[in-house]
């Protein structure tokens, strides 16, 4: 079976050819999840569509909270939700050529290409006038929808269809091909991070203190920017436009609240979006609703849980301070 | 630019600052800041003008003037972070704009400009003094130790996990001076540094400063504490959108700059205990 679907990809395109190391992935992947289904009776894990939604929902599980504690603590919660709405417009954009030109184009590709644009913008707007704000973001987001549901208009007849797909994410529709480039944009996205994680930490926490220290700090905020398209058209597929943003920002809050360290923040956050992710993919699956509202909910829910343990840890904690040593100047 | 060097090789020689001397542009043997006929605006009014100053290796300077009088935007043209509209500054011999190696200055704030919010601990953010050494890379068991050793000097050692949000103004000033001194710079900018800390630890802090100019570290010092400066900076620069006094500090007690500079009220009294 891997060698046959491994074969077919690499006769269908240079896309296909790049993407075809994911599909062998994703068969592998698939046969795992049927051996766990066998051992473990869960129905859902006898369709091949939930295995690549699981995937999918894990991949964003850990990527939307990693890039979100970055904007969250720079107060940018709401920068994923403009680019959500760009890349709307993207996705209008492709279905648009794929109607009136018959070019087979994954609309997420062009979601990526038109959301990282969008984000380059904003990201300049926001040096020319050296804030961001919410103006500026408000715009962003505005036009992309409008533009996403001029194009749509446009060309209603074969698209309406498929528009709440996007709008709301849609378990069922993950197909191989999107499943694959999310897995590329996964790993586009965790490798950057994790090669430039102390620059964009130093950026986050002082933005004044980074630039002395010599790190380009314009350059940093555009790959963030970028790297948030990046997540928001990943998550999309299945967290939907309107809400892709939550996953960015609501387990980031929760993990704030009980987490000391950095480092802790970045793990308890993605435990805490991995715990959404898949509580709601089950219970969509069983309570057949829409996965991206019950993940949020989810998501919700944990947030009040972590305020709840953090004013209790924070009460506790309260008793032991530590003794505040002198300033030696003798030890040097 | 070449003359002021030749005439100062001598000098930095001494005091050995230039040991890991760069190839570029001769920026290690030179002056380490160098403002020419600087003048810098926010709006049409400029907030500095006309400011020439060049600061050698070894100096301990500090930079002192009323309140509205350009200190910190002074301090932002020679950290590169502001360009001027006229004139040149220059940091380790370079365009200060375009000076990234991070690793010879160390920087202190204000009042911390850094996120107030975020969970980190003391030792996540004293560890950031090393991230210019490190670059991409994954911080050593030497950059540990160093990290330990800044913690050690400030007293923050039994702080090192706790939460920076969760600390007294005095307590998170501390971990800035701890980040800045596991910086291991050459040129240590410290821009009202002690705002916030109990008296007692200011004046081990002044002496900290002396220890660390004693080593060769350059240190340049904007305080409006008068009495903290005339006791321990070798060099005032009195300033009030322009250069009022620039010299050693005992020529600047005797001078009248400061009445000029502040008005009359002014004296040396009101500061750390002189």
């Amino acid at each position: 079976m891997i060698p046959v679907e491994l074969f077919a990809a690499l006769q269908a395109g240079p896309l296909d050819a790049v993407l075809a190391p994911f599909y062998w992935f994703l068969a592998l992947w698939s046969d795992l999840l049927f051996a766990v289904g066998d051992a473990t009776g869960l129905g859902f894990l006898d369709y091949r569509f939930m295995h690549r939604a699981i995937l999918v929902g894990l991949c964003i599980g850990v990527m939307a909270p990693l890039i979100g504690t970055f904007l969250v603590h720079r107060q940018l919660a709401l920068i994923g939700d403009a680019l959500a709405h760009t890349a709307f417009a993207g996705v209008a954009v492709g279905l648009f050529l794929n109607g009136v030109f018959s070019l087979g184009v994954s609309p997420y590709l062009t979601a990526v290409v038109v959301a990282v644009i969008a984000a380059l913008l904003i990201e300049l707007i926001s040096e020319t006038t050296d804030a961001y704000n919410d103006v500026s973001m408000a715009i962003v987001l505005s036009t992309g929808f409008a533009l996403g549901t001029v194009l749509i208009s446009l060309n209603a007849g074969g698209l309406a269809v498929g528009i709440n797909q996007y709008l709301f994410g849609n378990l069922s529709t993950v197909s191989a091909e999107n499943a694959a480039i999310l897995l590329v944009l996964f790993a586009v996205i965790v490798g950057t991070v994790a090669l430039t994680r102390n620059q964009l930490l130093y950026v986050t926490f002082d933005e004044t203190a980074a630039a002395v220290s010599g790190i380009s700090v314009t350059w940093y905020n555009r790959v963030m920017v970028m790297l948030t398209a990046l997540v928001v058209v990943g998550a999309m597929q299945i967290m939907g436009v309107i809400l892709v943003a939550a996953m960015l920002v609501v387990p980031v809050a929760g993990a704030a609240q009980v987490s000391r360290s950095f480092s802790e923040s970045l793990l308890v956050s993605v435990v805490l979006a991995e715990l959404a992710v898949l509580l709601g993919i089950g219970a969509s699956y069983y309570g057949e609703a829409t996965a991206g509202g019950v993940i949020v909910l989810f998501a919700v829910g944990i947030y009040v849980v972590s305020v709840a343990i953090g004013k209790l840890q924070s009460r506790a904690g309260e008793d032991a301070t530590p003794e505040l040593g002198s300033i030696e100047s003798s030890d040097l | 630019m070449s003359a002021l060097r030749n005439g100062e090789s001598a000098e930095s020689a001494d005091i050995g600052v230039a040991d890991d001397a760069t190839a570029d542009a001769g920026g290690s043997s030179g002056p380490l800041v160098e403002l020419a006929d600087v003048e810098f605006g926010y709006t049409a009014t400029p907030v500095v003008e006309d400011i020439s100053l060049r600061i050698d290796p070894g100096e301990y300077v500090a930079i002192v003037g009323p309140n509205g009088s350009g200190k910190s935007t002074l301090m932002k043209l020679i950290l590169g972070l502001l360009r001027p509209d006229a004139g040149t500054a220059r940091l380790f011999g370079e365009p200060s704009h375009a000076f990234d190696d991070g690793a010879r200055i160390g920087y202190v704030a204000q009042h911390a400009s850094a996120s107030k919010e975020m969970p980190i601990t003391v030792r996540e953010v004293v560890k950031m003094g090393r991230f210019p050494h490190v670059g991409f890379g994954r911080l050593s068991a030497e950059d540990h130790r160093i990290v330990d050793e800044a913690l050690a000097t400030v007293g923050m050692t039994d702080f090192a996990n706790r939460r920076v949000t969760k600390l007294s103004g005095g307590q998170r000033q501390r971990a800035f001076i701890a980040r800045a001194l596991a910086g291991e710079a050459d040129l240590l900018v410290l821009d009202e540094p002690t705002v916030g800390v109990d008296a007692e630890s200011v004046d081990a802090f002044y002496d900290l400063l002396e220890a660390l100019n004693e080593e060769g570290i350059t240190i340049l010092l904007i305080e409006h504490d008068l009495g903290a400066v005339t006791d321990h900076a070798r060099r005032v620069v009195c300033l009030n959108r322009e250069v009022y006094f620039d010299g050693p500090t005992d020529e600047f007690v005797e001078s009248d700059a400061l009445a000029r500079a502040f008005g009359t009220a002014a004296s040396f009294a009101g500061g750390g205990g002189a």
